[in-house]
């Protein structure tokens, strides 16, 4: 063993041109960015308002920004992927060689899944969820910050692999027996599992954060039937993590067990069993597809109540759907291998069960066209995604529907049938959400909204382009092409891959908008400003605090009477033509910055690292750290500090002055 | 998580609500909240437990030609090892309610105690891993002994973890004296030390006394 593991000079691709540019263009990048921050210093700001920060509205920035960024490095390996499917037919072999290609679809998968769509939804509960309950944070706001860091540290470490080594080669989830010492000696399979512990601890901790904040920490009469549906489809989903990601690490460090220790539990001796992996990376990864979309949800409920002017349709059924796709998504795990062999009875208990769970999301379906039938709906940017998404989900929801017919299912296993159909309820469910919600509650998150024009084109990009580039996989799938081919034989697929690799383009052209949507929306913020802190007429908490609120949310927490909150209380306001009495202000505590979460970070990075190359003696200093940071924070002993009464009047004046011009501009107009 | 499920509950102070019932008066206080955290980390570590458990069920007869169950445990040693364990549960009640006294002398001889008693089930435990490695039944012989070392393995890890939490808020005591936050971290601890016992229970009996049925 020598002091670096088996990290040497080879593991950089000086050889492969793609990835060892790549890293050198995203070097230069992040050199750039560190040197402008430098110049303008902006790091102190940085620092204390984001990287330490323990607001629950900051750290859902960070997440998002998170999923943002790695949204355009899973983008950039689809559109490889496409590229190299619409050239390598026939006699050419395009320009990917096959480990190369098969570490691409890898990296695509994962990162889509727990770089950029958890990030996502996790960064919208952070921003939504305590200020839609009427509170100042979530429960655990330290521990909030370390999550997001861990998941961070995730993320660096995938993206390392770029230029350290290889990433795995084996599909996003990593199957036995190929991921096994003996089939994947590299790093690549150590990259995937090492990356994967670090964030799914930060996630664990995420689900016990939100469930206690939702369940405990509430505005006073905001009982549970009066919660809006974001905060309903928040705690599903936080209760999966609960239940779910314990079951990822476990599934994880058994195959971790395998490769550096020489253990036999899914290898093809000592009586391993590879099948015991699908079973166990299943009962999470079901699971895990709900806490994705349970969210979204939550997300177009919102959108679809505010935009149409109207209380949702079936609030309660609503929450009792969720509940109900809560508890069934534990127990359809099988389908997604019905091929195993379990038998006909097995199989046929586990597509019944995936046909049930159809029932709940239809419900929700109605309930959204029910609210909107009757309403005087306004097409803002949300809506479009709103309805971009029934349209889409459905067909994706159908199409699932057959693949929870066994029969069928054995004809289309592993093809690109049921490429197209996980891509249809992701990209329709959850791409589309995280879309709406990113222009809903922008304004909120700083204080002026993004520009509609460029949002609309944003939309039609992503509608068209994922019609054009997944409709087709579903005729090649029944064609009988399978997924992840890194050639393809047969030349009459030749004009379905180029349409597909069309509408993959349209989509970059969407992210790219997206961009550039933002630039301009930040020059022009001054003629978009949100001065009221209400800019779509909402109906739930997080619109009766300015934009952007302040750190505490709320001067004083909201009285909550009946369902939806804050309309309630505006409408009063309208007719009485008077806001509330003026509250009794008293000081507020808030939690402390903290620089423990990221320094918790650097030293799990630290030791993932070291685990990945064998280097053991870093790898115990990176636990030692970790361990050390922990005893030093249990240390402190201020934990609070206190905002005082007279800014906290201040502020609040502030804004019902602000509320009371905006009141007589109301009142006027009705 | 351990030592630190119990960050801090934000502007909970003023008004916060001893309220257990649906949370209709406002905010919970922080001696209600962060128990309530810490038993969600303590279900999502009975389900990481129950993985394994599913896990050493599926693989309990692939020895691979190797050895069997009751051809490896010692039902003697392992009721000596029970027995440590489950009296290092009663003394960590003990120190919870001298701490509850603020005694401190009695609190720490009574930790010192749990930690012990964690110690030589630790040791015991440690002893009979190294005697089924040294008679060639080591985890890597066959997936039922990989998933043997690894479940008993990872309540031992616990195990570990717990005392160094013990030792860590000794230290706390001694240096800060029984404030809010160190109780509120000590019932944290009793909690996890007491789950760790029911974890052990279900392995006694589903791997150790069903292992050695005759």
């Amino acid at each position: 063993m020598t002091l670096f593991g088996r990290l040497t000079w080879s593991a950089i691709p000086f050889d492969q041109p793609i990835p060892l540019i790549t890293s050198l263009v995203v070097a230069l990048a992040l050199v750039g960015v560190a040197i402008w921050i430098t110049r303008i210093k902006a790091w102190p700001y940085l620092w204390h308002e984001y990287i330490t920060s323990t607001d629950h509205k900051k750290i859902g920035i960070m997440y998002i920004v998170l999923g943002l960024v790695m949204l355009v490095r899973g983008f950039a390996d689809a559109i490889m992927m496409r590229a190299q499917q619409s050239l390598a037919i026939g006699a050419s072999q395009g320009y990917l060689p096959p480990e190369h290609y098969n570490q691409i679809f890898t990296a695509h998968g994962t990162i889509m899944i727990f770089f950029v769509a958890m990030p996502f939804v996790i960064g919208f509960m952070n921003f939504v969820v305590p200020l839609q309950l009427g509170v100042r944070d979530v429960a655990f706001p330290t521990m909030n910050n370390v999550s997001f860091w861990l998941t961070a540290s995730g993320a660096l470490l995938v993206n390392l692999s770029l230029f350290l080594g290889e990433f795995a080669r084996t599909g996003w989830l990593g199957f036995p027996p190929l991921s096994e010492r003996a089939f994947s000696p590299g790093v690549g399979v150590d990259y995937y599992l090492v990356a994967l512990q670090i964030s799914g601890v930060g996630t664990v901790l995420t689900g016990v954060n939100f469930v206690t904040t939702i369940l405990k920490i509430r505005a006073p009469g905001m009982s549970y039937l009066r919660m809006p549906v974001f905060c309903w489809t928040s705690l599903a989903s936080n209760l999966l993590i609960i239940a779910a990601f314990p079951v990822l690490t476990v599934t994880l460090a058994l195959l971790m067990l395998d490769r550096y220790l020489g253990f036999h539990f899914f290898t093809n001796d000592g009586g391993g069993n590879s099948m015991l992996y699908m079973n166990l990376i299943w009962v999470w990864g079901h699971p895990e597809v709900y806490i994705l979309i349970l969210p979204a949800f939550g997300i177009y409920s919102e959108v679809v109540s505010t935009f149409s002017g109207k209380p949702l349709f079936g609030y309660r059924s609503m929450v009792f759907a969720t509940l109900a796709i809560c508890i069934i998504s534990f127990m359809v795990w099988l389908h997604h291998f019905f091929t195993m062999g379990a038998g006909a009875d097995v199989n046929a208990v586990f597509g019944i069960a995936s046909m049930i769970i159809g029932i709940p999301t239809g419900v929700k379906i109605y309930n959204w066209l029910f609210t909107i039938y009757g309403g005087r709906v306004r097409f803002n940017v949300p809506m479009y995604y709103a309805i971009g998404f029934m349209l889409t989900f459905v067909i994706g929801g159908l199409t699932g529907i057959l693949l929870a017919i066994p029969p069928v299912d054995f004809v289309v296993h592993n093809s690109l049938f049921l490429v197209a159909h996980f891509h249809q309820v992701i990209i329709g469910g959850v791409v589309f959400a995280v879309m709406a919600g990113y222009t809903y509650w922008f304004p909120k998150a700083f204080g002026f909204t993004l520009d509609e024009r460029i949002g609309k084109w944003i939309f039609w990009c992503w509608f068209i382009g994922f019609h054009l580039a997944f409709m087709p996989l579903y005729v090649l799938g029944f064609w009988g092409a399978t997924r992840r081919m890194q050639h393809i034989s047969d030349p009459t697929w030749a004009p379905l891959l180029n349409v597909a690799f069309v509408g993959a383009a349209i989509i970059g052209l969407g992210i790219a908008l997206t961009v550039v949507q933002l630039l301009y929306s930040i020059k022009t913020r001054e003629r978009r400003r949100d001065i009221t802190g209400d800019p779509w007429d909402g109906r739930t908490l997080e619109w009766l605090t300015l934009s952007p609120p302040p750190h505490y949310n709320f001067a004083v927490l909201p009285d909550v009477h009946g369902e939806e909150a804050y309309w309630t209380r505006k409408q009063t306001a309208i007719k009485e033509d008077r806001l509330i009495d003026e509250p009794n202000y008293q000081p507020i505590e808030m939690p402390l910055n903290t620089p423990v979460g990221v320094i918790c970070a650097f030293f799990a990075s630290v030791c993932g690292f070291a685990l990945i190359w064998y280097i053991w003696w870093l790898a115990i200093l990176g636990l030692i750290g970790a361990f050390a940071i922990f005893v030093w924070y249990a240390w402190r002993d201020e934990h609070e500090h206190v905002i005082p009464v007279e800014e906290v009047r201040a502020n609040a004046r502030e804004r019902r002055r602000i509320r009371m011009e905006h009141l007589h501009t109301l009142s006027q107009s009705t | 998580m351990s030592t630190h499920g119990e960050a801090a509950t934000i502007g909970l102070t003023h008004g916060g609500s001893e309220d257990t019932g649906l949370g209709q008066r406002g905010p919970a206080s922080k001696s209600i909240v962060v128990p309530y955290g810490f038993w969600l980390f303590i279900l999502s570590d009975m389900v990481l437990f129950s993985a394994l458990f599913a896990t050493y069920a599926s693989l309990v007869h692939a020895t691979d030609g190797g050895p069997i169950t009751n051809q490896l445990f010692d039902r003697k040693l392992v009721a000596v090892e029970t027995l440590a364990l489950l009296i290092s549960s009663f003394v960590c009640g003990l120190a919870m309610i001298t701490a509850k006294r603020k005694n401190l002398m009695w609190t720490q001889i009574w930790l010192v105690l749990t930690a012990l008693l964690g110690l030589a089930f630790l040791s015991i435990e440690l002893f009979e891993f190294s005697k089924m490695i040294g008679e060639g039944a080591g985890p890597q012989r066959s997936a039922f002994l990989s998933s043997f070392f690894t479940l008993v393995g990872c309540h031992g890890a616990h195990v570990t973890a717990g005392l160094m939490w013990i030792g860590t808020m000794m230290a706390q005591i001694w240096a800060k004296g029984f404030r809010e936050d160190i109780m509120r971290r000590l019932l944290c601890l009793s909690v996890f030390w007491h789950a760790l016992d029911i974890i052990w229970v279900a392995i006694f009996t589903i791997v150790y006394l069903i292992g050695t049925l005759p």
